[in-house]
């Protein structure tokens, strides 16, 4: 699996978004991942929830950290990944795959969200 | 995704990440000139994770956190902890000296014997946690937090300059020449005598400790840490003209270690490895807010000790009236993690807060040898009852934990 698959949109906050049809996947980039360390709780919305562009959809915790999660586009919680409640290591193990999040019903579309190249070049600027 | 920021760089440092907190992912900046230890590229090569902390550049973690806090469980792991402080007291006067600065009683430390102790100020709240380690009746080092570090040289210095005017002390703060490595685990020993560790070493008794060689190289070598294991910490000279003295130490015990299991271990490890063990961390658990009596320090705050040391008066008054709160272990019984900072409330049922906190969380964390997720906190002596339900406070909603008995993790002893 390539870092950042190329069939993905990437935000700032570090969320991944695949198109399925008209729903989309979300879930953390690998690069969140490697922030957090491991992984071992995450709290998701419940399915119906409905959220903003960049609003609040739950917590993911690390050994150390806390950090929020923030939704790439606005939309309704179609979908949430029940497995990660047990096994939220899923996630370090499979961030792209088993250790997705949530999938949404857009109300609007991807624009403005980067694609792997942009979202690299992003990442870049972040670095020392 | 947000926020993956060392929050507070004080003490040792709590790792913790403040949610709050912008910006998300990005380097922490800041004009302080990091402090790197002669360790420094080692750590790069080995893919360990740079942060900083408490004015240092140090690993948080190489392999991963729950890795090597299991090799420390199991087996054993090596940190690089050359950021502590230490002092040199030698003199006719050290001991005394030194007696009226802690509240251990350090007339009943044998020679070749460390002790854990706190040194408190007049008003008998706590400057620092210590280890004082006597190499001989009248020669000792102290051991200090980084972050402590200016603070507690000064503290000390100053207090001895009219026994070093007298010719009695001399008093050196030797922290910048001073690299310290713990190798940490129940193969601890075994790994040591791997890398040819002098056998006198290898024999230390707990809070033992005697000059020696560990693969050629000069040690102070003590059978001290802070993992709630069994394990060694190793003070090397780093000179200028000593430097590689101490990779080649650092190198030569993870070689002789790697066939038995043993890690390079971060910062993060060490912290979840420690709150197991119920040991406080300067800056969590301990500050110039807290007593040792409320931090569960009682036994090593010996107020019956012949000589007054600083802040005995203000602690016996302490004693005498009784504590308003204690420092506690709890358990979380709901889903989520109480960290520092959290507020503690009486649990009622709700997960509604209603009124005031009663207390705060001072450490939290899950705790990989148990799995269950753990933490300390100061709650009213009422509360401190071991089965006593605590609602801590997790953005905005309670969530229940129980007040356990600590330490939450012990070690099982040969």
């Amino acid at each position: 699996m390539a870092k950042y698959p190329s069939d993905l949109k990437y935000t700032k906050d570090h969320e991944w978004a695949r198109i399925e049809g008209d729903l989309v996947r979300v879930g953390i980039t690998s690069h969140a991942v490697e922030q957090l360390g491991d992984i071992t709780l995450i709290d998701l919305p419940k399915v119906g929830a409905k959220l903003e562009v960049h609003g609040n959809f739950g917590t993911v915790e690390s050994v150390k950290a806390v950090s929020e999660l923030f939704s790439p586009i606005a939309g309704e919680v179609v979908e949430i990944n029940g497995e990660l409640s047990d096994k939220p290591e899923l996630v370090n193990d499979d961030t792209y795959g088993k250790g997705w999040m949530i999938v949404l019903k857009a109300s609007a579309g991807l624009d403005g969200l980067m694609d792997a190249t942009a979202y690299e070049a992003f990442l870049g600027t972040l670095d020392h | 995704m947000c926020a993956v920021d060392v929050a507070r760089g004080g003490a040792h440092g709590s790792l913790l990440i403040a949610p709050s907190n912008p910006p998300r992912f990005a380097p922490v900046t800041t004009t302080e000139t990091l402090r790197r230890t002669p360790l420094f590229d080692a750590h790069k090569a080995l893919g360990g994770r740079i942060v900083p902390f408490a004015g240092w550049e140090l690993p948080v973690q190489y392999a991963g956190l729950l890795k090597e806090h299991a090799a420390v469980r199991t087996a054993a792991g090596l940190f690089d902890v050359s950021h502590m402080g230490e002092m040199k007291i030698e003199g006719k006067a050290a001991e005394a000296f030194i007696d009226s600065l802690v509240t251990g009683d350090l007339t009943k430390l044998p020679d070749g014997k460390a002790v854990y102790t706190v040194a408190c100020n007049a008003g008998g709240t706590i400057l620092d946690d210590l280890i004082v380690y006597r190499r001989g009746r009248e020669r000792f080092m102290i051991v200090m937090n980084a972050s402590n570090r200016d603070k507690i040289a000064g503290h000390f210095g100053a207090h001895a300059q009219p026994f070093v005017a007298r010719g009695e002390l001399s008093f050196a703060d030797i922290s910048d020449e001073t690299a310290l490595l713990a190798l940490q685990g129940p193969k601890a020993v075994e790994v040591l005598r791997h890398a040819q560790a002098d056998a006198a070493i290898t024999a230390l008794p707990s809070f033992g400790l005697v000059d020696g060689i560990v693969a050629g190289v000069r040690v102070i070598a003590a059978r001290t840490g802070y993992t709630a294991e069994d394990g060694f910490e190793l003070f090397v000279h780093a000179g200028a003209n000593s430097m590689g003295d101490v990779t080649r130490l650092w190198n030569a015990l993870l070689a002789a270690g790697k066939p038995l299991g043993c890690e390079p271990c971060g910062l993060g490890a060490r912290d979840t490895l420690r709150l197991e063990g119920r040991l406080s961390l300067y800056g969590n658990e301990i500050d110039e807010t807290t007593n040792p009596l409320e931090a569960g320090l009682g036994w090593v705050t010996k107020l019956d000790k012949p000589r007054d040391f600083l802040g005995k008066k203000a602690l016996i008054a302490v004693r005498d009236a009784g504590l308003p709160r204690k420092l506690v272990g709890f358990q979380m019984v709901g889903r989520g993690i109480g960290r520092h900072g959290y507020p503690l409330h009486a649990w009622t049922g709700s997960e509604s807060p209603s009124g005031a906190p009663i207390g705060v969380v001072t450490s939290g964390s899950p705790a990989p040898t148990l799995e269950i997720n753990i933490g300390l906190g100061y709650v009213p002596s009422a509360l401190a009852e071991i089965g006593t339900k605590l609602g801590v406070e997790i953005r905005g909603k309670l969530v229940e934990a129980v007040v356990v008995k600590t330490p939450f993790y012990k070690r099982a002893r040969p």
